[in-house]
């Protein structure tokens, strides 16, 4: 990487250079700067912004997305998860311009027990950063359709059915979705007809020059469905954001940090704040991936994500924890 | 239909020692199922799957899960013909006794792809 301080491919003409993508993809889990503005695209590495001593560019919207911090799991892959979630927090709280807002990616819980939920509630007050929002994660609902979760998770938003909303900022239109509900035997992860008929009217008034945020626990794209790493019905919603000219999608669920590009639509999943999770088909299961200690916190981390306005541009940022 | 017999936690605990006497009488050469009733069936949960897949009982007999994950599963049956499992940790257990005959679906609520197949036979 030190003969690439500065990765910047031109599309106005033939798109994204796929070379140099998955040569920028392949340093993404070790922190990276993901511009895409006005059909450029733009990388850095956080270690180069770091060493030059260049902040991140001004931006009318930074928010950040945390992902599966499986409070409760104490096994081998990571057996003490609440201490890692403490270190992302500290991330949050050293960062120079510290964003507006979180965002919950799912799996806040491991088991879904009220003690758990509560532990995390207790570590979260010394983030300094106070508005989340939250999606669920299959291990936030396990018992209880979710009850416990939208008790306390839902409080600032008007959320609809088993729990999804949209809320706008600076421009940008927030959609947080729930997929992890009602699954049925042999499928995917499924949104549902009454989910994808309001998505369809929530954002059928917004101009197509509207940045879309669309948050879900698990991935809206096929990115293993052998191991249900995907949404049964994610077609449907993407079809109607097919017209904006800018929609980010964030998820969490596979602990890793995965993106794909299909026409203007970006696709991002986040690490987990507790254990990894195999690379797709790379483990008979995936399950919690056991990595020796000092390699823990490098596969730990968080996102943070800017948006300019004017635009259009949403910057995702990956960093771990080590 | 099946009938439910979830276990409590003095049930968890009876059968630990029914279990442990079972083991016990085996290992003596005196293993005798009759004397505590039906035969067990074990199905163990590991590597996000259902193993054995597919099962064969006879109605009465006992059926246990057993999940060796480290991720939480459920016992789910496809048409709700029998109450699901709570989330099961790892060495956490489920029972049922299979009650009428017929094929039995289920699947595992938290990963759909995980899916099992009960026969009961009279």
């Amino acid at each position: 990487m030190n003969n690439h301080n500065h990765i910047r491919y031109d599309h106005e003409h033939d798109g994204i250079d796929r070379r140099g993508f998955l040569e920028c993809m392949a340093w993404a889990g070790t922190g990276l700067l993901w511009t895409v503005s006005g059909g450029v695209l733009v990388s850095k590495t956080l270690a180069q912004i770091a060493n030059v001593g260049t902040p991140l560019p001004a931006t009318d919207l930074s928010f950040l997305q945390i992902s599966d911090s499986h409070i409760g799991f104490s096994k081998e892959a990571n057996k003490d998860v609440t201490e890692t979630f403490k270190i992302a927090l500290d991330r949050i709280n050293a960062m120079p311009t510290p964003p507006s807002f979180l965002i919950h990616t799912g799996d806040i819980t491991q088991l879904s027990k009220p003690e758990e939920f509560d532990t995390f509630d207790h570590v979260l007050k010394s983030c300094r950063v106070k508005d989340v929002f939250y999606v669920p994660g299959e291990h936030d609902v396990l018992n209880d359709g979710g009850k416990l979760y939208r008790d306390r998770y839902l409080k600032s938003v008007e959320a609809k059915g088993s729990g999804w909303y949209s809320f706008n900022k600076n421009g940008v239109h927030f959609v947080g979705l729930v997929n992890v509900l009602d699954l049925q035997a042999g499928g995917l992860g499924q949104l549902g007809d009454e989910q994808l008929e309001w998505l369809e009217a929530d954002v059928k008034e917004l101009g197509a020059d509207t940045p879309i945020v669309v948050f879900a626990h698990i991935p809206l794209w096929a990115v293993y469905p052998k191991w249900g790493w995907g949404t049964s019905d994610s077609e449907r919603a993407l079809g109607f954001l097919k017209r904006f000219g800018s929609v980010t999608v964030l998820n969490g669920h596979i602990h890793q940090v995965l993106q794909k590009v299909e026409g203007k639509v970006t696709f991002h999943t986040a690490m987990s704040t507790a254990f990894p999770q195999p690379a797709p088909g790379t483990a008979p299961s995936p399950g919690p991936m056991k990595v020796p200690a000092e390699k823990l916190r490098s596969l730990l981390g968080l996102t943070s994500v800017q948006y300019k306005q004017g635009t259009k541009a949403l910057a995702v940022v990956d960093s771990n924890l080590s | 239909m099946m009938t439910l017999t979830p276990q409590n936690k003095l049930g968890a605990l009876l059968f630990g020692l029914i279990s442990l006497n079972l083991l016990l009488l085996g290992r003596a050469g005196e293993m005798n199922t009759a004397s505590v009733g039906a035969k067990e069936n074990r199905i163990e949960i590991k590597d996000f799957a259902f193993n054995p897949q597919a099962i064969t009982v006879k109605s009465g007999q006992k059926i246990t899960w057993i999940n060796h994950d480290e991720e939480p599963h459920t016992v789910v049956s496809v048409g709700k013909k029998f109450q699901k499992s709570s989330a099961l940790d790892t060495d956490q257990e489920f029972s049922i006794t299979a009650g009428a005959p017929g094929t039995y679906e289920y699947f595992c609520s938290v990963h759909p792809k995980m899916t099992g197949t009960i026969a009961v036979e009279k």
